[in-house]
């Protein structure tokens, strides 16, 4: 028997009022990968991140998670399901101190073990974050304050972790770091879906990718294959 | 000539009175940090407070029970007014919640008019808080100690909640970014009900303090003090909680100060003088003394 994927989006719409931002898209993420959505600014990328994690209200079609129809359901729930977003600009807590913001990060869990197990992950992968654990997260430069909220997503060791645009605005070499972290993460059983405009590099450490222009899947494929055909393009359109 | 008691003693009366304004203000302010609203029924919840004590004292409670009493009702009546008159407008504008927040507050006038009385009553207030303490060479009334204690004691309390305690935490996270709070599984209906508890404990707490002053109790009661506790959460930085103890100790002095020292002549215009002092400070600080975090990430 198939096993059914971590995430199945079908036929998935979203509107804000008249304008439809996503048009009916379908997409699969099978456990242990890393898949990327690309496409320029306004493709609907973000509004997909956010509709499948609760934030914006699904207008059609259905989202699955761990074989459960999860459409619709408010983004409080999704922790505990072992789903997570790290939102576009980090979005950390800045009057909160660097602990404050893992703490929250851990809300959802009771477990008190668990919780525990959770700090020492993300101080392992991130001991810069341990070294400031006292400060308010809004004195963190921004490579660290992308750590810290990656680090917050991973507190309620999510199954699936949703990035949007981990790497906007940050230094080439921060660039790196993160994304050699996200092989980091996969190794360590974390699926990833993640969001970006750094094409190149983001198909560099994918495993499949999905295209996005005005709304719907334009392309998608293995990560490999779309960086050929990207360096076809580039031989006979003059792209890049 | 101006003496230094008379100052220390004026001192005692601006922190007393500044420090209810700031109990109010941070009610304010917790409610409006988390959802946008600015609550102008929180006059009506000190209102049920000072009618608890009240009741308490018409059936014979001591003082130190009706205390804990009137704060309860006031938060019972918070967390009441959030299930079924802001709930429904959450996500309205914030033009919308504040004329429901009108509503709420006519409709419970009324209601104290006509199930209670339009006139004040009187509440029963202990002998030993209108007796007063010699101090070195002042004079200073047990009311008011009472009143900074019990106003130090919130502070103290409100401040280890909101940085100790994992749902205080949670409340300062939403009241920065409400959307992400929710992706870390903290629920919005508990937050804000939450919030409104609070609001409701600092408006019990402050009536309490009201009351004391006066042995009354009235229908419009919470009208001037919370328009007060509007100013001082403007002054302060609105949705900023220090910004709001700050707004609230500025405008207790400011009043105190110009009611002592203003020329008698001109004590006819305090009112309108101490708000110009506002104003002048809005005018160097437009967003208060200690603006709010939110307001700040929105510039930078």
């Amino acid at each position: 028997m198939r096993v059914a994927p971590l995430l199945e989006l079908r036929g998935l719409n979203v509107r804000y009022g008249a304008v439809e931002a996503v048009r009916g898209i379908d997409i699969v993420i099978e456990r242990g990968e890393i898949v990327a959505l690309l496409g320029a600014n306004g493709a609907g990328k973000s509004s997909t991140m956010n509709t499948i994690v609760g934030l914006t209200p699904v207008a059609g079609g259905r989202v699955f998670f761990d074989q459960d129809d999860i459409t619709n359901r408010p983004a409080e729930l999704m922790p505990q399901l072992g789903l997570t977003l790290a939102p576009e600009g980090r979005r950390v807590f800045g009057t909160l101190s660097v602990e404050d913001n893992l703490a929250m990060g851990a809300y959802a869990a009771s477990d008190r073990a668990a919780i525990r197990d959770a700090y020492e992950r993300v101080f392992d992968l991130f001991p810069i974050l341990a070294e400031r654990r006292r400060q308010f997260a809004g004195t963190l430069s921004g490579g660290q304050q992308q750590m810290l909220a990656i680090g917050r997503a991973l507190m309620c060791s999510p199954k699936l972790l949703l990035l949007d645009e981990p790497s906007l605005g940050l230094a080439p070499k921060i660039v790196e770091q993160v994304f050699s972290l996200l092989e980091t993460l996969r190794a360590r059983d974390v699926t990833l879906f993640v969001v970006e405009q750094n094409v190149a590099q983001a198909l560099a450490i994918a495993d499949r990718a999905y295209m996005m222009a005005s709304g719907r899947i334009v392309d998608s494929g293995p990560a490999a294959a779309m960086r050929d055909e990207r360096a076809l393009e580039a031989v006979y359109l003059g792209h890049d | 000539m101006i003496d230094a008691a008379l100052i220390l003693q004026q001192l005692v009366n601006a922190i007393a009175l500044g420090g209810t304004y700031a109990l109010l203000a941070l009610g304010l302010a917790v409610v409006f940090s988390i959802m946008g609203l600015i609550n102008f029924a929180h006059g009506e919840l000190m209102t049920i407070a000072g009618y608890v004590l009240m009741a308490c004292g018409l059936i014979g409670l001591p003082f130190g029970l009706a205390v804990p009493l009137a704060v309860m009702g006031a938060m019972l009546a918070a967390v009441a007014m959030e299930r079924i008159a802001f709930r429904p407008v959450r996500n309205a504008s914030a033009a919308t919640m504040l004329v429901t927040s009108f509503a709420v507050a006519m409709i419970l006038q009324v209601l104290f008019q006509n199930l209670i009385s339009a006139r004040s009553q009187p509440v029963i207030i202990p002998d030993f808080l209108s007796t007063s303490l010699q101090i070195g060479g002042f004079v200073i009334g047990v009311n008011k100690v009472f009143a900074i204690v019990l106003t130090m004691i919130m502070l103290v309390a409100l401040e280890l909640f909101m940085t100790r305690q994992k749902h205080g935490i949670a409340m300062r996270a939403a009241a920065e970014d409400f959307d992400v709070a929710r992706l870390m599984g903290i629920r919005a209906d508990t937050v804000i009900a939450g919030a409104f508890a609070l609001s409701g404990m600092l408006a019990g707490v402050a009536a309490v303090l009201w009351v004391a002053q006066r042995g009354s109790a009235d229908p419009l009661m919470g009208f001037t003090p919370v328009l007060k506790a509007f100013i001082a959460a403007i002054l302060g930085g609105l949705g900023s909680l220090k910004g709001a103890v700050a707004g609230g100790m500025m405008l207790g002095f400011i009043e105190v100060f110009l009611a002592a020292f203003l020329p008698s002549a001109w004590q006819e215009f305090r009112e309108p003088i101490a708000l110009s002092l506002v104003v002048l400070i809005l005018v160097a600080r437009p967003n208060g003394l200690i603006p709010a975090a939110a307001l700040k990430a929105q510039k930078a």
